[in-house]
């Protein structure tokens, strides 16, 4: 085939990033090898491995796939927000004090964390919020007056509740987590959050 | 040792808060003053380091260990071939990872010492890397092993060969890894390291896709971690980063592993290896 044949030849220039295991064959070995050297350690059993549509997509198109398609964009945002519980009594916002407590909290879902044990929001890994804070990630914005800059309507608060629940829903690749879509924060606990980002009282407001 | 004699409790605490974000989960209040005197501690830190990394004291051991005859067949590990050549360790693991025609495969510095110590001294693989890394009083023989090896490449350039077949399906099959996405939380390595300038909470996170960010990180692993006070190699390096993934555990020297080793290595070929480091 010329397209191998001209992969072969960069390779053989010695130039950059050339891989002649062609990515196609790469994805079919990996998938191969996967459950046979990884183990199950603590709580991190095996069946992590195995991707959902979600991440088989974004993995598959380094993060950027197609609109159209089944793989797609379009079609898997649109499952992912059909997939979020919204709360069965139409309120979002909780105790801001227990969201900055769980925006703190980086635990859980590691083979070091106990079974049962309370994951927390991660939050802070990944955003700067309360000003307070010096000590915050750079993956994820700012969102230091999140909602003093969008304001309170339900619709900020339906997005804010929705995103913490499932981001990908809003962003098919994004890098923030699903925390209420895997199970690791409960509807009570996004509410908190959604509180720490757009109650006026919020120190993210002050 | 002068060096684990001056680090304080306070000390001890700052640096396993700025390893160990989550262990200071409940930090937020900290004043001012209490800011303050961690950035002092830290400064004397680094005073206290400046004449010497406690690697040192590992690659005394490794040195010792490969000289001395052990296992069942009382050998040394001096016939080991590392890819230059049996007993060459002098700029052998900036050459690593690569293809072994005696075990047909790829290997990483560390599956490469436990092939030899299986095959040479006769040790059982499934009891040498039973428990390869070390913790509190329990010492690895693989990690100061390892120490030993790495520190006979400060300064030789990086450059493991690409040219063998399996060495382009290691490289490519690594690459393929280190963007595989999964688990509760959805991350792959590239969530964490494919952007330059980028930190979780306070620690900087190497940007692995750009030879430049590869090269830092690469370059300066195997290193002595002070917050545990212990030495640690690249597998363990590449297991806790698994384990903040939240996937489940990588066997030691698996191919899953050692491609995804092979990887980085290809991505800071060309650099100049300046191991063993010293790590928060
Ligand atoms: C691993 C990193 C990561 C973690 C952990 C994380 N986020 Fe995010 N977050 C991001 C990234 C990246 C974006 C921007 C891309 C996007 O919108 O999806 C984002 C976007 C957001 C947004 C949308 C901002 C906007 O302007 O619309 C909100 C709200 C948010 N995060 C809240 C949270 C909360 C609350 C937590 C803790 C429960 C959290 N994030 C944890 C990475 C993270
Ligand atoms: C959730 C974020 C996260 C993920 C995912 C992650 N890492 Fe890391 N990585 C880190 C952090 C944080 C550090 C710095 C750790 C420290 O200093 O204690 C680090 C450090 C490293 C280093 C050493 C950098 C240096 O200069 O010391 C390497 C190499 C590395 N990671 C590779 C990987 C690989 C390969 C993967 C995929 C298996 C991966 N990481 C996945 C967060 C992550």
């Amino acid at each position: 085939m010329k397209r191998h044949a001209l992969a072969a030849l960069l390779c053989g220039l010695g130039l950059a990033g050339c891989a002649t295991m062609d990515d196609g064959a790469a994805e079919k070995r990996l998938v191969e090898i996967l459950k046979r050297d990884f183990h199950e350690k603590g709580i991190a059993k095996l069946d992590r491995l195995d991707q959902d549509a979600v991440q088989q997509s974004c993995t598959k198109f380094n993060n950027n796939p197609p609109h159209g398609g089944p793989g797609g964009i379009d079609r898997l945002e649109a499952e992912q927000m059909a997939a979020i519980k919204w709360p069965a009594d139409g309120k979002f916002i909780g105790d801001w004090k227990n969201g900055e407590k769980l925006a703190q909290d980086g635990r859980g879902m590691t083979w070091t964390d106990k079974a049962g044990a309370p994951a927390g929001g991660n939050c802070y890994n990944c955003h700067q919020l309360a000003p307070k804070e010096l000590s915050f990630g750079t993956i994820g914005p700012s969102l230091y007056h999140y909602g003093k800059s969008r304001g309170n309507s339900p619709e900020v608060q339906k997005y804010t509740f929705g995103k913490i629940f499932n981001a990908k829903a809003y962003n098919l690749c994004t890098n923030m987590p699903r925390f209420g879509y895997h199970g690791v924060l409960t509807e009570a606990q996004i509410k908190d959050l959604v509180a720490l980002l757009l109650d006026p009282a919020s120190p993210v407001n002050n | 040792m002068r060096f684990r004699r001056v680090i304080g409790q306070s000390l001890m605490a700052a640096l396993l808060c700025a390893a160990v974000p989550l262990a200071c989960a409940q930090d937020g209040a900290a004043t001012k003053e209490e800011k303050d005197a961690t950035i002092q501690e830290i400064e004397r830190y680094r005073e206290m380091i400046a004449d010497g990394n406690p690697a040192e004291l590992y690659e005394l051991r490794g040195e010792e260990m490969w000289k001395t005859p052990r296992g069942p067949k009382k050998a040394t590990l001096q016939g080991c071939d590392l890819g230059l050549g049996p007993g060459v360790v002098k700029g052998a693991y900036a050459k690593l990872p690569r293809f072994f025609a005696d075990t047909g495969k790829v290997q990483d510095l560390e599956s490469r010492l436990v092939s030899c110590m299986v095959n040479l001294q006769g040790m059982n693989e499934a009891e040498v890397i039973a428990r390869p890394f070390g913790q509190d009083a329990y010492k690895s023989d693989l990690e100061a092993l390892v120490a030993y090896v790495v520190g006979q490449s400060k300064g030789v350039t990086i450059a493991p060969p690409l040219e063998h077949a399996k060495e382009k399906e290691a490289y490519a099959l690594g690459k393929r890894m280190f963007l595989y996405r999964a688990g509760p939380y959805d991350f792959s390595c590239a969530t964490c390291h494919s952007e330059n300038g980028r930190r979780i909470r306070l620690q900087d996170l190497p940007n692995l896709t750009t030879h430049i960010g590869a090269s830092r990180a690469y370059a300066t692993w195997p290193a002595y971690r002070v917050s545990q006070g212990e030495f640690r190699s690249m597998q363990w390096r590449m297991n806790d980063c698994f384990r903040q993934q939240r996937f489940p555990e990588p066997g030691y020297g698996s191919e899953v592993v050692t491609a995804l080793i092979s990887y980085l290595a290809q991505m800071a070929s060309g650099s100049p290896y300046e191991g063993p480091g010293i790590k928060r």
